[in-house]
């Protein structure tokens, strides 16, 4: 399993510095917002946790219809199917690897884009907790909706379209916590706890889920 | 190939056959009841008393809720047609929780429509982001997102398992978004006027709501029959029409 972990993170590292990209989108989504809603930074210090939210949605649904497809094509999807190992476990490692290379990406560069969309240092700290504990939820889903859209050549819209609707609540609970830690009476650790128990449901319902799927359209 | 052979003939013979003759009794006799609650719950609607609130447009009330609450019930029909695929791969299963997907999109946009006709007037609003709406509003979203799913495959048969997955996984994840919803609300907004919390119903209007959800359970039964139907000879004329162009290649070759 380590050993699929690391393929994973090797391969998208070399084909094509995948994590940057992903920063590089996040970047450009980031960006797009002052220009939309105007320099007022007030309006965007307001504004910030969910630009940072959205921007980290958006760009975690990059790859995702790469997760399976490239196996599929090259044959070795069949290999992970029949292997010893239970094949939810390597979907888990697989949605994992994911995130490692869309989601930590944005954690970590996250306090940049705080202090440019002018978050304190609180928030900037309460959107990375959040983040951290939140964005894996959407590679576990999105691997679901990879899983599904395997065999389609351009699954590539449907799977945006299929995933977002179903991670709505971690977006909606990730906000109320930074909210929750930036203004007095709103609670932080109740929508915070919310992320983590949606980011562990999805953890095991996910790649179950997924590996249904895969080991039935293995052809 | 082998393996798609089989499906076929399941498809062409066993089961569906003695379905479509179930469906073909079914279908009038629903539709009769269908017709004859709409008619009761409609005339009980119209003599229903004036909301010393709302007035007269508490009869969008009758239209309304029983919309919603289709719109829920169809994704649970679509739920355990999918737990019939995924388990015991019943072919009847998958036919279903294709012809609910559109049923359920359009009570939940009928749903929305006369919500935000009715709000119209009450809260002089026709859109607020609050909890309701806006869970509705992400239901259809999914209802799309699953037909669009149902229609991106070249093979009908091959559609069944994705949909089924993604439908069970749309369950799991739809109390989140109720009860999340609900959260996000009381934890920034203080109660608004858009509340659909209701003070217990008289009697008065609580019969005609609910054969109006009879009604409209009886619609979609038979909406719903009626789909399968259509779904499962429109199967059949496919595989008419791929075993004739078979015939026909084959006799082109020889």
């Amino acid at each position: 399993m380590l050993a699929l972990l690391k393929r994973e993170i090797l391969l998208s590292i070399r084909a094509g510095g995948g994590a940057l990209t992903g920063v590089l989108f996040f970047l450009a989504v980031v960006s797009v917002f002052p220009f939309a809603v105007g320099p007022d930074t007030k309006l965007l210090s307001h504004l910030a946790p969910a630009i940072l939210w959205i921007g980290a949605l958006l760009a975690s649904l990059l790859g995702l219809d790469r997760l399976f497809a490239q196996e599929r094509e090259d044959g070795s999807l069949d290999l992970l199917v029949m292997q010893s190992h239970p094949l939810a476990l390597t979907i888990f490692v697989k949605a994992l690897a994911h995130w490692v290379m869309t989601g930590l990406p944005l954690v970590i560069a996250t306090p940049l884009f705080g202090i440019m969309l002018n978050l304190s240092p609180l928030g900037i700290g309460a959107t990375m907790i959040t983040l951290l504990a939140g964005t894996p939820a959407i590679s576990f889903i999105g691997a679901v909706g990879a899983a599904v859209s395997v065999k389609l050549p351009r699954g590539g819209m449907l799977i945006s379209v299929l995933v977002l609707p179903l991670v709505i609540p971690i977006l909606i609970f990730g906000v109320a916590a930074i909210t929750g830690a930036l203004e007095e009476p709103a609670p932080f650790t109740a929508p915070f706890l919310f992320v983590c128990a949606i980011t562990l449901f999805t953890s095991v319902l996910g790649p179950l889920a997924a590996s249904i799927m895969l080991r039935h359209s293995a052809d | 190939m082998t393996v798609e052979t089989t499906k076929l003939s399941i498809w062409a013979f066993a089961n569906p056959t003695r379905f479509m003759g179930f469906a073909n009794k079914a279908i009038p006799m629903l539709a009769i009841i269908a017709i004859a609650l709409s008619a009761i719950g409609l005339w009980m609607s119209f003599n229903a008393p004036e909301d010393y609130q709302q007035g007269y447009t508490v009869l969008i009330m009758f239209i309304h809720v029983p919309t919603a609450w289709l719109a829920m019930m169809t994704y649970s029909v679509m739920s355990l047609s999918a737990i019939g695929t995924i388990v015991w791969r019943h072919p009847l299963a998958d036919v279903s929780l294709r012809s609910a997907a559109p049923l359920g999109a359009m009570f939940t946009f009928l749903a929305l429509a006369t919500g935000s006709l009715w709000g119209k007037p009450m809260w002089g609003t026709w859109w607020e982001w609050d909890a309701r709406m806006t869970s509705v509003l992400v239901l259809l979203i999914i209802y799309l997102g699953l037909i669009a799913l149902s229609k991106a495959f070249d093979e009908p048969s091959e559609a069944a398992l994705p949909l089924a997955v993604m439908t069970l996984t749309g369950f799991a994840i739809i109390p989140i978004i109720k009860f999340s919803v609900d959260w996000w609300n009381t934890l920034h907004q203080p109660a608004s006027v858009s509340r659909f919390d209701r003070p217990a119903m008289g009697p008065e209007f609580l019969y005609p709501l609910l054969i109006m959800a009879f009604a409209y359970m009886a619609i979609f039964f038979t909406l719903h029959m009626m789909a399968m139907r259509n779904e499962i000879l429109a199967r059949r004329i496919r595989t008419m029409k791929m075993s004739a162009a078979r015939k026909h290649s084959a006799k082109g070759a020889t």
